[in-house]
């Protein structure tokens, strides 16, 4: 049998035609949503909060999308290859979940017009790239009040990563919490220059506990400060999920951030073709913010107050940096009857009065 | 300072020097024996993955020590075969180990990646523990760090005291002479190189089953680097490479303490102190040319050729 060279053409054509065809109909029915996590997800943690906002999006929107995500991806170069790959093998909304992945994000984001992109807790944003965030302070605030009320040295420790105005900010709304039921808190901050470093977080726990802190609370990624709070046997905050199977007795009270109604809300919007670049800042109104994993010695009347914070929060009658807010110096920092602006709050750079030691320069 | 203050940073560091403490005697050995194992970290690494592994699956401490033992003497093995049987290069091999084992344990632990767990309780000795101040600082801690102190008397016993740990000095100093007398050089080096092995395996295992109960990749963030430098900086003698990791492990816990009382020195500065006063310290405590020359072993990273 003999075929033309023009028989050939025509059917590698049609050939093409059809492959493209089936993809674009795979493509329009499902929207196939990629995520690239910082570090591995774990059982517990930052990483692990985004992993099950993604398996509540999957529940939710169920055959819609399909998503798939890479984990344990270092910030920068390396960052930039995963995103591209991602988007080149068909991902049309990706999330990258660190603030090193800003950068990488933009960058090809604007390689590929047509896809969509979400960046977490960066404040750089596109025509196809968006940001999200959760005021965090809303549940340190929170959990302030828990501490304050539970201390008997009126010495909490709060174990922190980096001074940046994300951590200065929830160590300060921890702070005015607590003073909110206990005039006399004191908080000792100690940096460990980790965002992730067991045992550094372990010995800082240990530091605190030593020097009277009967309340620890971290600002890191790992599990040690429970741990060490369970074994030396004072009270912790956990920080990102609940770690209650860490320290059964120890914890009081855990402040998590939950993303599984923001991702399933810009998913369907890519869905629906609604989607906007915009800056997202969720917290305890969303849902995006939640307190979990009370532990029961924690007083009917300490829980109820703690709900009617959440409540006003929520309604906007109470804002954790309501005036009169003052700094270390006992300069009025905020006036009574005014509270910060999210500007101020991005930018925030100082201890509020209660806060021991002074901010790494 | 308060004097609690004081007994509980020292009783802190005590924690925080162990695995220098397995990791660094157990290359004492090895170095003593002639052969330079820069294998540390990679041992170290792949002894906590396995025996974190062996302590999720089995929850039996006496099993996850083991397991990390054995894994670390696996290493070793390498490390001999490589240098012992076939000659290699020792410097070489031993970074080649590490590198080997910052992946090996990487792999091993992909299921176990951020998990916890709930660690080794405390274990006060009876009557002993209630000793004002020696109480506290030596004879309050968990079962490994007992083990680590009996280490410690056991290897300079074996060195200093028998005819064994003679023998095995005089194969680091000069090991044609031993094989003239007729001992066995090869042997006595292997053994001494997978009794490294162990012990780097077991600093690991206490490191992720004890001290930090999680499995991170790694996790052992240099401590091996540490303890390989500790022997050196204390000129190959026990007793200095216990209060080498002890006096680091104290600085480590003190510059939280300086952060937590309100001090002003920068956090960066304070991570820093560790390594150089440790550093400083012994290379005071050791200027001595004369015991220097006398105790580092002679041959120290020569391979041995038995024919030549």
């Amino acid at each position: 049998m003999n075929f033309s060279k023009k028989q050939i053409v025509a059917s590698l054509v049609s050939l093409a035609c059809f492959a493209a065809f089936s993809m674009t109909a795979v493509a329009a029915d499902k929207l196939k949503v990629g995520f690239v996590y910082v570090s591995p997800i774990g059982d517990a943690g930052w990483t692990y909060q985004h992993n099950q906002g993604r398996l509540e999006m999957e529940k939710n929107l169920g055959d819609k999308v399909e998503t798939k995500f890479i984990e344990s991806v270092p910030e920068g170069q390396e960052a930039e290859r995963v995103i591209r790959d991602l988007a080149k093998s068909g991902y049309d909304l990706i999330f990258t979940t660190s603030f090193g992945y800003m950068n990488p994000t933009l960058k090809v984001a604007k390689m590929f017009p047509g896809k969509y992109f979400e960046h977490s807790t960066g404040y750089k944003t596109a025509r196809n790239v968006g940001t999200y965030m959760c005021r965090f302070y809303e549940g340190r605030y929170m959990a302030g009040i828990v501490a304050g009320k539970m201390t008997k040295s009126n010495t909490l420790g709060y174990i922190a990563a980096f001074p940046i105005p994300e951590v200065i900010r929830g160590i300060n709304a921890y702070t005015l919490g607590a003073k909110s039921v206990n005039p006399d808190i004191k908080v000792k901050v100690i940096w460990v220059n980790s965002w992730f470093d067991p045992g550094k977080e372990r010995e800082a726990a240990e530091a605190l506990i030593t020097q009277g802190a009967d309340v620890i609370t971290h600002h890191t990624d790992s599990t040690a400060p429970v741990l060490t709070a369970e074994e030396k046997g004072v009270y912790a905050i956990a920080y990102h999920s609940d770690m209650s199977k860490y320290g059964p007795k120890a914890q009081l009270v855990a402040v998590t951030h939950n993303y599984g109604d923001l991702y399933t809300k810009i998913a369907k919007a890519v869905l629906d073709k609604t989607w906007k670049s915009e800056k997202i800042w969720n917290g305890v109104k969303e849902g995006s913010i939640k307190l979990a994993g009370m532990n029961p010695v924690v007083p009917k009347d300490v829980v109820a107050l703690v709900e009617k914070t959440r409540q006003g929060i929520a309604d906007g009658s109470i804002h954790p940096f309501q005036g009169p807010v003052k700094d270390q110096s006992g300069k009025v920092v905020v006036e009574a009857g005014k509270s910060l602006s999210d500007k101020e709050l991005l930018g925030m750079n100082y201890y509020v009065e209660g806060v021991q030691g002074d901010i790494p320069k | 300072m308060d004097k609690h203050l004081v007994l509980s940073i020292l009783v802190a560091a005590i924690g925080a020097g162990t695995p220098f403490v397995f990791a660094a005697l157990g290359e004492l050995v090895t170095e003593k024996s002639g052969v330079l194992n820069l294998g540390v970290e990679g041992m170290m690494l792949v002894g906590a993955v396995t025996g974190f592994i062996a302590m999720t699956k089995s929850g039996s401490l006496l099993l996850a020590v083991v397991c990390g033992m054995a894994s670390g003497v696996a290493m070793a093995a390498v490390f001999g075969l490589l240098t012992l049987t076939l000659m290699a290069n020792q410097v070489a091999s031993g970074l080649a180990l590490t590198i080997f084992g910052v992946g090996l344990s990487a792999f091993l632990g992909l299921d176990y990646k951020s998990f916890s767990l709930p660690g080794v309780n405390e274990l006060p000795l009876p009557l002993l523990s209630e000793l004002p101040v020696v109480g506290k600082l030596f004879f309050s801690h968990d079962i490994l760090i007992y083990a680590s102190f009996i280490l410690f008397a056991g290897v300079s016993w074996f060195l200093y005291r028998t005819k064994a740990g003679l023998i095995l000095r005089g194969i680091g100093e000069a090991p044609k002479s031993a094989h003239a007398l007729g001992y066995n050089v090869i042997k006595i080096r292997y053994m001494a190189v997978l009794f490294g092995g162990a012990m780097a395996g077991l600093g690991g295992a206490y490191l992720s089953v004890a001290y930090t109960p999680v499995w991170v990749e790694g996790m052992v963030a240099g401590r091996g680097w540490v303890s390989l430098a500790l022997v050196v900086f204390a000129t190959w003698r026990p007793a200095r490479v216990m209060f080498g990791a002890y006096l680091f492990g104290a600085i480590t816990i003190a510059q939280f303490h300086i952060q937590g009382l309100g001090i002003e020195i920068p956090s960066q500065l304070l991570s820093m102190l560790p390594y150089l006063a440790t550093i400083i310290v012994l290379v005071v405590i050791s200027r001595d040319a004369k015991t220097i020359r006398l105790n580092s072993p002679a041959s120290l990273g020569i391979t041995y050729h038995p024919e030549a």
